[in-house]
């Protein structure tokens, strides 16, 4: 599913909008940036409540599809201007990280 | 391929910065044709260290050396060292700070995932001198 469908279906809040033709193939719940940098398979939309500059770089390293920031939490200034300059696709939802999780999921299988 | 070889220095303590290295090595490796999966391995576990040298050690320096058969990353810096290298290695084993964690730092697999994401892992670290991590991933399985 492109990352301009998953918008679509899920009506989350664009933040950023980077590649929106981009697949995503899986989804990955996590907010210790180590830790989705081991385990997020590429390609995932990834819930987080980590709204800073260095969930941007984690998600271009270790090449995650699209970030959703879970429960409407602040996202940086600093982390959108990093997201817009290196192309990187953001979303907001006021859901809990599992609930959206779980409807991209449904939406992906 | 002829070698080619890169040198960063990463500033410590600066985390707006941390990860630009680690994202210039993965533009270039994407230029020079390297498939995905190895990019992607290399990028980890160089991002991995670069914060690594921005929390721990005041920074430090980046050193990747691409040739015909592999990559190889030298991460190199003249912090305080780590006492006991057997348990920085020990997944989820952290001396981060409180106000590092609440970044999201701090999970304790820095090193782990150093090591997971390489095909060869060597670190030598002394007290009161500083920290060499030599890593190498293989361009062809």
């Amino acid at each position: 599913m492109k990352i301009k469908d998953l918008v679509k279906s899920t009506g989350f809040e664009v933040v950023n909008e980077g590649d929106f033709d981009r697949e995503v193939s899986g989804v990955y719940c996590c907010d210790l940036l180590s830790w989705v940098m081991g385990r997020a398979p590429a390609d995932s939309a990834w819930l987080t409540v980590m709204g800073n500059m260095n969930a941007v770089a984690v998600s271009v390293l270790a090449d995650i599809s699209v970030i959703v920031f879970a429960e409407n939490s602040a996202v940086d200034p600093t982390a959108i201007a990093k997201a817009a300059e290196q192309g990187v696709s953001l979303l907001k939802t006021n859901k809990p990280a599992f609930e959206a999780g779980l409807l991209i999921n449904e939406l992906l299988s | 391929m002829s070698a080619l070889t890169l040198h960063y220095d990463v500033p410590g303590d600066d985390f707006t910065r941390a990860g630009e290295a680690s994202s210039d090595i993965k533009n270039k490796l994407k230029q020079m044709g390297i498939s995905p999966d190895v990019i992607r391995n290399v990028a980890i576990a160089t991002y991995e260290g670069e914060i690594n040298m921005v929390i721990h050690a005041n920074g430090g320096t980046i050193d990747a050396a691409i040739d015909a058969e592999s990559i190889t990353l030298t991460i190199k810096d003249t912090g305080g060292g780590i006492p006991d290298v057997e348990l920085a290695m020990q997944e989820g084993y952290t001396t981060a700070q409180e106000h590092i964690r609440a970044l999201g730092f701090g999970a304790g697999m820095g090193l782990p995932n150093m090591k997971k994401y390489t095909d060869e892992f060597n670190i030598t670290s002394e007290v009161g001198k500083g920290t060499e991590v030599i890593m190498k991933v293989y361009l062809s399985k």
